[in-house]
């Protein structure tokens, strides 16, 4: 008892002896969290082979006990007809037979169960798949839906357009696109560069270097510009979106918003939709230019394309309709990603967890949709013959 | 029990830039008491309660827990030091990804070595120790209560025995009934188990059914460390405001 709390505890053990046709238990050392787990298995054997009105424990030989540990000498007397009566303890001990009593009184513990079986190898292979099916196609629906809530909302505010909130839509057009600037145009420089690396390699084979021009010039315009703007706007602020409404969710200020009579779609999906739809055309343009650049320099370096015959080139071969089929699909991907992370954000629940699940599906869902509608976009323009 | 004061802060100093919270505050936590702090909001309470459990670091003072500075202390003094007590945060601050038994276990898994089997033993008693029933075992924290939330929050402040017990707030937001329940729970385990509590409160009825010393934070300090009776006696302004007032003076009618 003289001991502090701060030293290392001694090691629990347990002795038995029969008395007067009673198995007296005599625990020994410190009965405490750390030295209690080699204890289990012995006292729950005396348990089994000995009725708990048969036993006695002896307090006298404990040193420190806590209550795990009066709860595993306790243990054994919990099917006696009074497991506090004075006939099952002897000895003496500060505060053991209390804490034992306390621990009794306060826990009903139960019996640890068996894990309830799971269903065969294919069987739950089935039941995966068709839930994810079955997922997939909610998801879907629900975020058309919330598609078209969002539309309504647009036109009414539209009609009236003192309902649209400028401040945060200007602020959030800094954030989504002026500060996101800068890492698109890099990655698009890069990008054009790698372009046009290939195809020098490529055409020089064929004595076709010069066509790298074109190779640059269609490559980036009609596809690269536009997706490479998506896919940063995707990880970049269709998280954020996810992010902050989740988060705004789980402090219930959407709740907050719904009582005050403000619409949540109004205040926070409508900003964000134009944010992304008026800025991912400007920032598909500097990727445009950023990429066009990048297989400028590159053509100068490796083939000795000067930047003038470059641009000339490019203005004399390259239609106007590739720059014009890059830049009608940015507003539609901005438009998706925002929707797509102003939905999952909305779908957060209370707890942290679900704020992370929802930022992942956010932004992989994001991505997936523009890919596929620009593969949708890719065929409805070869069916026109633009 | 030594009369070495389980916790010792000597001349504390906090400041986040500019704005100093504590300077030269005293505080001397004794063995086995319920100690209650009470200050106005944004007094510091909380800072003081973060700073005691190395959250924040002080400019300047000494914080001494059974006599060692645990400020000079190495990573694995401190490891075995933070085995020694038990934290509710004010927001319960469960683990939202694990059910309560999951939480409980937590601290046991990290510090001892034993059987799961054994461990889920011991958590449904420490659950029963904080007064919740096994149906909330299974649970996640977000499918329970604040009431109940705060009380697996103690189970799981209470996994390791514990010596010394931080509770932020802990009957703030809960019902009369409840949060008279928890002060009885409280009042009835600190003695049994021998631990040392330190409470923050604006609880006045918390203050005067469970608390040994009451010490109140003012003007970035302790201005006053004693009984709830003779506290209120105390000439500080604030500490007058606080006891002045009609709840105030109810519960020391009480």
């Amino acid at each position: 008892m003289t001991q502090s709390a701060a030293d290392p505890a001694r090691p629990a053990g347990l002795a038995t002896r029969e008395a007067d046709g009673k198995l007296v238990l005599e625990p020994s050392g410190d009965w405490l969290l750390e030295t209690i787990a080699k204890m289990d298995r012995p006292l729950r054997e005396i348990a089994a082979s000995t009725p708990a009105d048969r036993m006695v424990i002896d307090l006298s030989g404990i040193g420190r006990i806590d209550t795990s540990g009066a709860y595993m000498l306790g243990r054994g007397l919990r099917g006696a007809s009074d497991q506090d009566a004075d006939q099952h303890y002897t000895g003496d001990h500060p505060t053991a037979r209390r804490l034992i009593a306390e621990v009794h009184q306060r826990c009903k513990v139960a019996e640890p169960q068996e894990e309830a079986p799971g269903g065969y190898g294919l069987h739950r292979l089935m039941e995966r798949i068709g839930a994810g099916v079955e997922d997939f196609a909610s998801e879907a629906w629900d975020t058309f839906a919330f598609f078209g809530r969002t539309l309504s909302t647009l036109a009414a505010s539209l009609l009236n357009p003192s309902r649209l909130r400028l401040t945060p839509t200007i602020y959030l057009m800094e954030t989504v696109g002026i500060n996101a600037l800068p890492i698109i145009a890099t990655l698009s420089f890069f990008i054009g560069a790698v372009v046009a690396f290939m195809g020098a390699n490529l055409l020089e084979t064929f004595g076709a270097a010069v066509f790298t021009v074109e190779l640059v010039g269609i490559a980036v315009l009609r596809e690269f510009g536009v997706l490479i703007t998506a896919i940063m706007l995707a990880g970049r602020s269709d998280s954020a979106f996810t992010a902050s409404i989740g988060s705004m969710k789980m402090q219930q200020e959407i709740d907050a918003m719904k009582v005050i009579g403000l619409d949540p779609y109004e205040v926070l999906v409508i900003p964000r939709v134009i944010a992304c739809v008026v800025m991912a055309p400007l920032l598909t343009l500097a990727a445009m230019l950023a990429g066009l650049f990048g297989g400028c320099l590159v053509a100068w370096a490796t083939l000795d394309i000067s930047p003038n015959f470059f641009i000339a080139r490019l203005q004399s071969t390259i239609d106007w309709t590739h720059f014009l089929v890059g830049m009608s699909k940015a507003p539609v991907f901005g438009l998706i990603i925002a929707i797509i992370g102003c939905r999952q954000g909305m779908k957060v629940g209370g707890d942290v967890e679900s704020l992370g699940a929802r930022t992942t599906a956010s932004v992989v869902q994001a991505i997936f949709a523009v890919i596929v509608v620009d593969a949708l976009f890719a065929m409805m323009y070869l069916e026109l013959d633009i | 029990m030594s009369g070495r004061p389980i916790i010792e802060v000597r001349g504390l100093r906090t400041a986040f830039g500019s704005h100093v919270v504590h300077d030269g505050l005293d505080l001397e936590i004794r063995r086995g008491e319920v100690l209650g702090i009470v200050g106005g909001s944004g007094s510091g309470k909380s800072v003081l309660f973060h700073t005691i459990l190395g959250l924040i670091t002080p400019e300047r003072g000494e914080i001494f827990f059974d006599g060692k500075p645990m400020l000079r202390m190495s990573k694995a003094e401190r490891t075995r030091l933070e085995r020694r007590w038990g934290v509710l945060f004010q927001g319960s601050a469960l683990f939202s990804a694990l059910t309560v038994r999951e939480n409980i276990c937590a601290p046991i898994r990290e510090h001892v070595d034993m059987p799961q089997a054994l461990m889920n033993e011991i958590a449904d008693l420490k659950l029963g120790l904080a007064g919740l029933g096994l149906e909330a075992a299974d649970k996640y924290p977000s499918e329970l209560s604040g009431g109940m939330r705060k009380r697996a929050g103690l189970a799981r402040a209470l996994a390791l025995d514990p010596d010394i017990l931080f509770l932020d707030e802990p009957t703030a937001g809960l019902d009369p009934i409840s949060a008279a329940a928890f002060d009885a729970l409280l009042a009835e385990i600190a003695p049994t188990l021998g631990i040392t509590v330190v409470m923050i409160t604006h609880d006045l009825d918390t203050l005067h059914a469970a608390c040994d010393r009451v010490a109140a934070i003012a003007d970035k300090r302790i201005v006053a460390v004693d009984t709830l009776e003779r506290l209120a006696q105390h000439e500080h302004p604030w500490i007058r405001s606080y006891f002045g007032g009609p709840r105030g003076r109810a519960v020391l009618r009480g």
